[in-house]
């Protein structure tokens, strides 16, 4: 579904990713783990084409797409959910989502308002408020409701469990299961390893810009030293 | 005045404003959406108009021809901005913002002279609207009817583009893109098709304010500059991408602009008081308070920091002494070799470096963007010029006294500038030069109005050219190279950590308003001494050293240069003056080539002259390593 070769990427003269490389599979939550500062998010705005990669290769639905402007690559099917949530402020919820609207995909589940609404019931009471206005949980809600307007196939979620209370974590990790069940795939960027264990199938560990493990969740539970050499605080 | 002339004047006023509506609203939308400060906004009015005009002569004066003109014309405005918008726009997004400016002012040039081929210099005036001749009557005074239409237009355009911004996907996207347009392009909608179409639709409101005013004013090759400043002061008072602010803001100055006319001359307490000059700068007197008390207009909101800006400029490098030297010898000897013409031509570029360096340093290093530099230029000419000829001083005297007369202006004008900061602030230095332009172009009895001053020569020992030559490189060398140092020394870095960080440079103690006074004030007297030093060498002193379009040459050589290059704005300087020496003595279309020459090295340098010289040298240079 989505393959990441050799990326690397700068911002401005700071090389932030020294060759990264990963793998995701449809219909698979996969987890990229590091802490503040690892390069998560980069390696999500480089594959996204929001950082032009300097070097390597990002392939998605059977096409290169490390050369592509974020447009392209977004109507490919790649969703993106920035971690700022960057919602229109001025907008209404509505109006949010129709700046995601795409075309329906084949062979890709089909969002519509009312059925990102079931998902996201909070949302569905406040149709016209602007964005501005809203709490950061509905705000996260949102921002993943509106990528998820675009019908991804893959959708790229940047620490979606950051700033939110405990019962919109739950919540939140209650729709990254929903999405998965819908057969949709997600990368998430996290601190939060607890968070992901819980939603994720697989996981990578990113420290200073290079991958520095990949495996199943079980195998990173189990490994204690992995943990606490690049994920403790 | 009575109530019947009180609300003759207010109908006149609203009739002026619904054109003004129109293309503030259009340039407001570019603006919100592409960040591109369109000085060719005005130009797209005056296509309106001459369009509008051709158009009537050629289907007839009948209503259908008429109104079948006005909206043919205004399309076909909407088309030229969407041909800007892709041949030359399009291929600068991500160039820094003042370089997209530079293109701007390129297409202005370019468009009048498009303009003076097309349809002459001759003012063109457009027949009434057929079918719309007749006056109504109004309490005993009789109203054109087409100006009842106009006020009329005016909140229905209002309507329409409000229904259009929120009740349409193009709407939703227009504003969502104003807000985060890489978020938007990340959401898998094609930009450069969004502001292709945001420009088509500014255009045509352009292109329409223009041609609805065919009956009400003879379209002329002076309109673009004259409606692109009244269109900035309606978008700014308004409140920058504000529609509502925009329709309000071409009201209130509409509306103004009418009572200074109907109130004519009054006497107050013995003095005379003439309310019809005040037109020209009632607006921006207008603007200037709303700024002072709103500093994002009337009901705009302050600009959210901009996503993906452009990098933070580079670190100064300071040109060598001996580097410096070899330039002065040089300049010396021309005199010595090269003939008469080239002795003056250099005057003008030593005078005019001076300008430009004085504008770079408080637009690049200081981080304040003035669209009316020439003010302070226009200043210090008259000053030198007034005082020689009005009081009596020795041109010695005169020359050094209007430097700090410049000063005096900037220390004012200064202390409502740097009170705001981005497009804010442009726009109130350029209300500022306005405002002094207009003073000087009508306080006849002194500065002898649109005339300007004459015989202002040097002394004698300065008459001859060489030798005036020589006291132009001193003084004009002798500021540039102070700026420079001033720029090296602890005030000028405070003020460019003020640029780059106004919370971290106040954090660290700096009074970063202070120091950007004193910055203004500074680059104030020194556009001053360039000015006194060029009013002597040419001996006269017009309005137009305090235009517009001076304080847009200024720019042009600056950002020609490469605004982050301490030498760039004097390469820029001379060669932009010697490039229009050479073109305007050889066509009378120097604008249009110029235009082109600007054009073609905005999309073949965005860095500058000198900054793309010196990145094609860097990578010559880690190609041979």
């Amino acid at each position: 579904m989505l393959g990441v070769k050799d990326l690397h990427a700068f911002y401005g003269r700071a090389h932030i990713l020294h060759g990264i490389s990963l793998e995701a599979h449809a219909g698979e939550v996969v987890a990229l783990l590091g802490r503040n500062g690892a390069g998560k998010s980069t390696a999500m705005k480089a594959i996204m084409g929001l950082v032009p990669p300097a070097r390597g290769e990002v392939s998605f639905a059977g096409q290169r797409i490390e050369r592509l402007p974020p447009y392209r690559i977004a109507r490919l099917g790649l969703g993106y959910v920035p971690e700022e949530r960057r919602i229109f402020t001025e907008l209404s919820v509505m109006e949010n989502l129709e700046v995601g609207r795409q075309a329906a995909r084949s062979g890709v589940p089909l969002w519509t308002e009312e059925k990102l609404f079931k998902l996201f019931p909070n949302l569905a009471r406040m149709r016209e408020r602007p964005g501005g206005r809203m709490s950061g949980g509905e705000q996260q809600m949102l921002t993943i409701a509106r990528t998820l307007m675009g019908n991804p196939s893959c959708v790229l979620l940047d620490e979606p469990s950051e700033g939110l209370a405990p019962i919109i974590v739950e919540e939140m990790a209650n729709s990254i299961r929903a999405l998965k069940g819908e057969g949709v795939s997600v990368i998430l960027c996290e601190q939060n390893l607890h968070f992901a264990l819980g939603v994720a199938d697989r996981a990578y560990i990113i420290e200073k810009g290079q991958i520095r493990f990949g495996g199943s969740m079980a195998e990173l539970a189990a490994n204690d030293s992995l943990r606490e050499q690049y994920l403790s605080v | 005045m009575t109530l019947a002339s009180f609300i003759i004047q207010l109908l006149n006023g609203l009739a002026a404003a619904a054109s003004l509506f129109l293309v503030s609203a259009g340039l407001s939308l570019i603006f919100g959406v592409t960040r591109i400060v369109n000085f060719a906004h005005g130009s797209l009015y005056m296509l309106g108009l001459y369009g509008a005009y051709s158009l009537i002569e050629f289907f007839g004066r009948t209503p259908l021809g008429f109104w079948g003109a006005v909206a043919l014309s205004a399309l076909a405005v909407g088309l030229v901005g969407v041909l800007i918008e892709v041949l030359v726009l399009r291929r600068i997004y991500r160039a820094p913002e003042l370089f997209q400016l530079l293109a701007t002012f390129a297409i202005v040039l370019v468009i009048k002279d498009i303009a003076l081929f097309t349809w002459g210099a001759e003012d063109l005036v457009g027949p009434r609207a057929p079918g719309l001749t007749m006056a109504v009557e109004i309490m005993g005074r009789r109203i054109p009817a087409y100006d009842l239409l106009l006020i009329a237009i005016g909140p229905v355009v209002l309507g329409a583009i409000w229904l259009l911004l929120t009740r349409t996907r193009w709407g939703a996207l227009v504003r969502a893109a104003t807000q985060d347009r890489e978020m938007v392009g990340a959401l898998g909608v094609d930009q450069a098709k969004l502001f292709t179409s945001v420009f088509f639709v500014g255009s045509v409101l352009a292109g329409l304010g223009g041609a609805l005013q065919i009956p009400r004013e003879p379209a002329n090759l002076e309109l673009d500059l004259a409606i692109i400043a009244d269109a900035f002061v309606v978008t700014v008072v308004g409140g920058l991408g504000s529609i509502g602010g925009a329709f309000l803001a071409a009201i209130i100055i509409g509306v103004a602009k009418a009572f200074c006319i109907g109130i004519g001359t009054v006497t107050w307490f013995g003095f005379e008081i003439s309310f019809s000059k005040l037109t020209l700068v009632v607006e921006f007197l207008i603007m200037a308070l709303v700024l002072v008390v709103r500093p994002y207009g009337l009901l705009g909101k302050p600009q959210a920091a901009q996503r993906a800006a452009s990098e933070p400029a580079p670190p100064l490098q300071v040109p060598s002494w001996t580097f410096a030297l070899v330039w002065l010898a040089l300049l010396a000897i021309v005199p010595l070799v090269a003939d008469r013409y080239a002795t003056i031509l250099l005057t003008d570029i030593v005078c005019f470096a001076l300008f430009s360096v004085s504008l770079h340093f408080i637009m690049g290093p200081a981080g304040m963007v003035s669209f009316g530099h020439a003010a302070y230029f226009g200043i210090g000419a008259y000053a030198a010029g007034l005082l020689l000829k009005r009081f009596g001083l020795p041109m010695e005297a005169a020359l050094l006294l209007a430097p700090v007369i410049a000063g005096l202006f900037a220390i004012v004008y200064g202390w409502f500038c740097v009170r705001l900061s981005g497009v804010y602030l442009a726009m109130l230095t350029l209300a500022f030069a306005q405002i002094s332009w207009s003073i000087v172009f009508q306080w006849d009895s002194v500065t002898g109005g649109s005339n300007g001053v004459f015989g202002v020569w040097p002394a004698a020992w300065l008459a001859d050219k060489t030798v005036y030559y020589y006291m132009a490189l001193v003084l004009c060398g002798a500021g540039i190279v102070f700026l420079w140092l001033v720029l090296f020394s602890p005030f000028g870095y405070a003020l460019r950590a003020g640029r780059d960080s106004p919370l971290r440079a106040e954090a660290i103690g700096i009074d970063l308003r202070g120091f950007q006074w004193a910055a203004f004030v500074l680059v104030g007297a020194m556009a001053g001494l360039a000015g006194a030093v060029y009013a002597f060498s040419k001996g006269s002193i017009s309005p137009s050293s305090i235009s517009i379009a001076q304080s847009t040459d200024g720019l042009i050589m600056v950002l020609l240069g490469g605004v982050e290059t301490l030498t760039g704005p004097v390469v820029g300087a001379a060669i932009f003056t010697w490039l229009r020496d050479v073109v305007a003595r050889n066509t009378e279309f120097w604008r249009a080539v110029m235009g082109g020459v600007i054009l073609l090295i905005v999309l073949l340098f965005p860095q500058g002259l000198v900054g793309g010289l010196k990145l094609l040298v860097t990578r010559w240079r880690e190609q041979r390593a």
